[in-house]
């Protein structure tokens, strides 16, 4: 019980983070930002790698490795999806 | 990959890990702050993808991890579907893209929370733990197959308009205590599966259910509450794994997805309620009549020739795109148009609804995607003054977003909501497949103003025609 107060606690305080970090972007950055954060909801891979190779039982096993395929989709596409969204945005500054 | 390390290094290693996760934390935040402006968002991105390198490769350092086959193996066919999917992608399809990516990454968070209880043979877990666990799996796999719904109707393989039928809220409602109950059943009796695969198969119904009835044009709004679900999917995956990275990260997606979502339910004038459950544009169309009296309603068509003239001696043209832009893929076109105005003296802006696009920001990264230079963009409230001044605004594949009716009609499902006011301008010409309502299926009576013309046809191919129409002056 302790850990999942502990645990509600910096939840709570990383949601303010995003506010605060997160508001007042402009329009133009509104899908490079989504995308962007999309990868980083990939983070849920380091979570997969754990189950899927903790050699337990071989059901667990296999559910981790279906997340670290997903998650890494997510996270690969992600990012390099989001890059090349902005270096879209760069090549036309340049101009 | 602790294994590998002399015996006197083990019983840092757990410290270690904590440390660099930190660390990760702190570079996903900056990461987002630089995404945030045009000038470092590029390397924001990186610094974030590069924290997500650190916090993987040290999570291979974890005592728990004896066997690699299946990581390795894993994580090389998402890489390569993930890198595939990225170089290859339109970006017109990139809230399809997004959306699926949401999914992908729910449907990861889900799996993580029920393989943890396989891993760790979960019946001897306290009450909390397996409590978190099925809010994780519900939250998780909801926002796997309501991803996948949202995919379908942006690429248009399920029907985009509303599907809604008798009842659909309580059912929804019913379903969603069922989950609280089942969830309760194996807390009490963690060794009984039968509530835990009930409540997966419940959870992944909902998902579809909650994205049925959401109609095309409040896309925006679903993919970003998607797009936060995922980040609150990872975060209760952290809670499972007591793993304060996934917490941590997780929430700063949720609380990212859901200011889009509050934005894009502003530009749209409508509380998140009525856009998830309100079933727009289905029932709506039927008391949204025209304001002006309907035996007047005419309209008048304009040719290339005209449109050419009209444009051409203009002092300002604004050009309004909208998603059907996107859809005939003439957003190069467009800029065509433009460059061939520009190097004639006409000054040209374009008019950016907030919504316009089938995700938040979509409409400027198709335009850069065609070259328009940056500062010829302006969002709704920067332009909407100079509708008064402008000779004449191309209409290309929006309608909702310029419908008068937002302002004059009390009557009108889209009352209230922020428009373009392009009828203020001295002519409006307006790029049209057809008469069909838009998205909303709501009629427009900016098509039946006096200083409105219809150019039909496919946006590229009458844009196309406009351009040699003004070439030939």
């Amino acid at each position: 019980m302790e850990t999942l107060i502990f645990n509600l606690f910096i939840f709570t305080l990383a949601c303010f983070v995003g506010f605060e970090v997160i508001s007042k972007v402009p329009t133009t950055l509104h899908t490079p930002l989504m995308s962007g954060a999309n990868a980083i909801s990939g983070i849920t891979l380091i979570g997969a790698l754990v189950v899927a190779g903790s050699a337990g039982e071989f059901t667990g096993t296999i559910l981790g490795f279906v997340a670290i395929i997903f998650a890494t989709i997510n996270v690969v596409g992600g990012f390099m999806v989001t890059d090349r969204m902005l270096e879209m945005f760069k090549k036309k500054e340049d101009k | 990959m602790s294994q590998f390390l002399p015996q006197a290094l083990l019983e840092y290693i757990p410290t270690a890990v904590q440390i660099i996760y930190i660390l990760t934390v702190a570079l996903f935040i900056i990461g987002l702050k630089r995404l945030g402006s045009p000038a470092t968002a590029r390397s924001g991105n990186k610094l974030a993808s590069l924290a997500m390198f650190i916090g993987v490769a040290v999570t291979l350092f974890d005592q728990e991890i004896l066997t690699f086959e299946y990581i390795i193996a894993g994580v090389l066919i998402g890489s390569a579907i993930g890198a595939y999917a990225a170089k290859k992608v339109e970006m017109t399809a990139m809230p399809e893209m997004v959306a699926i990516f949401n999914g992908f990454g729910g449907g990861a968070s889900a799996l993580v929370a029920a393989g943890e209880y396989f891993r760790i043979e979960g019946v001897s877990l306290p009450g909390s733990d397996l409590l978190t666990m099925c809010i994780s799996i519900f939250i998780g796999a909801l926002t796997f197959t309501g991803s996948i719904m949202a995919f379908g109707k942006l690429s248009g393989k399920v029907t985009g308009n509303p599907v809604t039928f008798a009842g659909q809220k309580p059912l929804n409602a019913l379903l969603v205590i069922v989950v609280a109950v089942l969830s309760l059943w194996f807390v009490y009796d963690p060794s009984n599966l039968l509530p835990f695969y009930i409540l997966l198969g419940i959870s992944l119904l909902l998902g579809i259910l909650f994205v049925l009835p959401i109609g095309g044009a409040d896309m925006p709004v679903v993919i970003s509450l998607l797009n936060s679900l995922s980040g609150v999917a990872a975060s209760a995956a952290g809670f499972v794994l007591n793993n304060s990275l996934l917490i941590v990260s997780g929430a700063l997606v949720g609380a990212a997805g859901l200011i889009l979502t509050n934005i894009m339910c502003k530009a749209m004038n409508r509380p998140l309620s009525n856009v998830l459950f309100g079933a727009f544009g289905s029932e709506a169309t039927g008391l949204a009549g025209p304001a002006a009296g309907d035996g007047s309603k005419s309209i008048r068509e304009v040719q290339p020739d005209d449109a050419a003239v009209m444009t051409a001696y203009a002092q300002r043209v604004v050009i309004v795109p909208g998603y059907g832009l996107a859809v005939a893929q003439a957003q190069h076109t467009i800029r065509e148009v433009a460059s061939l105005l520009e190097a004639k003296g006409v000054d040209v802006k374009y008019g950016i609804h907030p919504v316009a696009g089938r995700m938040p920001g979509h409409m400027n990264v198709l335009l850069a995607e065609a070259n328009v230079p940056y500062p010829q963009l302006y969002d709704m409230d920067d332009i909407n003054p100079d509708f008064e001044k402008t000779d004449v605004v191309l209409v290309i594949g929006a309608n909702d977003v310029v419908n008068p009716q937002a302002r004059s009609n009390p009557a009108s499902p889209i009352y209230g909501m922020p428009i373009l006011n392009v009828d203020y301008a001295k002519a409006v010409i307006i790029f049209k497949r057809s008469m069909n309502p838009g998205f909303a299926g709501i009629d427009n009576d900016l098509f039946y103003l006096p200083n409105s013309y219809m150019f039909f046809g496919d946006a590229k191919k009458s844009l196309q025609s406009l351009v040699s129409a003004i070439k030939e002056l």
